[in-house]
């Protein structure tokens, strides 16, 4: 009964607050419904026993992916009333595309439940064992049989990453404050660095 | 996983139809805000999520929730590329109207 209750409500705000992301006039509050509908599809996953997925939903989406999206939202001045042009002009032509795709993804859910389609069945080779939790059994799964997937999500991630700074990142110009020169700094010699002396009371320095 | 209570998968697939529909109707819509559209690039890659965790769930098999792992991964990386080429494309023209992205000619 609470399960029921529990996937209705969930279910209701993903979808409603989907709705609200496409619909908002503001850039900013079409991030913000976006977190509300991760924090759903994340209670969505706990609800069939996918806590690990939930939890990476909770902190890769609302913990980078939305934080990243609200930054540069507020760090571009764009005028939104511009962007906006269109809305309605393409608002019917929109909907009819919507209620097609849809319809379509209905037969095909239809005939799955009425078993026109075989999808075919696991091979239990991704079955959890006995008594393993979920987070368990992925990783034994993970670092198992699909260590070579764990690798090229890693070197995705690192390609995005190293992509994203040579995009953004910007040349000081030359001789401006705290510019960093490499060939000055590796061509210094011990005989000309500055070398700390503590002198007693009354003497003199030799340099 | 535990008794639903009479939910099944058919209801996590149809959740996960409508947020698909969902992110494609804000393509439409929001022609152009290219903000708007790559959220509506995540919904839409959510909905792919909602559809791998419940089949993985509901067929006792965790492949699906690995790939959802994979789909996650590329989700992210996606975002961060879009969002950085928009910020070098806003810092060059002063705009990002996407009706204004047309001197890639060749």
């Amino acid at each position: 009964m609470i399960q029921t209750l529990a996937f209705y409500l969930f279910a209701s705000l993903v979808v409603a607050s989907a709705v609200m992301v496409i619909m908002a006039r503001n850039p900013v509050h079409s991030v913000l419904w976006l977190i509300l509908a991760f924090f759903n599809a994340a209670g969505l996953m706990v609800l069939v026993g996918a806590e690990f997925i939930a939890a990476l939903l909770v902190i890769v989406y609302v913990g980078a992916v939305a934080v990243l999206f609200l930054f540069v939202v507020m760090m571009l001045d764009i005028d939104m009333a511009a962007m906006r042009a269109g809305f309605i002009r393409n608002f019917p032509f929109g909907l009819a595309i919507a209620a097609i795709l849809l319809a379509e993804l209905f037969l095909g859910i239809g005939a799955y439940q009425a078993g026109g389609l075989t999808l075919g069945t696991p091979d239990g080779t991704g079955q959890a064992a006995m008594g393993a939790s979920n987070i368990e059994a992925i990783g034994a799964l993970l670092y198992g049989k699909y260590i070579v997937l764990f690798e090229i999500a890693g070197i995705i991630l690192l390609v995005a990453m190293i992509g994203a700074i040579v995009l953004t990142h910007r040349e000081a110009k030359p001789g401006a404050r705290g510019r960093q020169d490499i060939g000055k700094q590796i061509s210094r010699r011990p005989e000309e660095a500055t070398v700390m002396k503590n002198p007693n009371t009354g003497e003199g320095v030799e340099l | 996983m535990s008794d639903l209570g009479g939910i099944g998968i058919e209801h996590f697939l149809v959740v996960g139809a409508i947020l698909f529909v969902l992110g494609v109707l804000g393509i439409f819509l929001n022609r152009k805000n290219v903000i708007v559209i790559l959220m509506s690039v995540e919904l839409i890659l959510l909905a792919v999520n909602i559809n791998l965790v419940a089949f993985s769930a509901f067929m006792n098999d965790l492949t699906g929730q690995v790939f959802a792992m994979l789909v996650l991964t590329v989700a992210a990386a996606e975002a961060a590329i879009g969002l950085a080429i928009l910020v070098i494309y806003f810092r060059n023209r002063g705009t990002i109207a996407v009706d204004d992205v047309n001197r890639m000619k060749g």
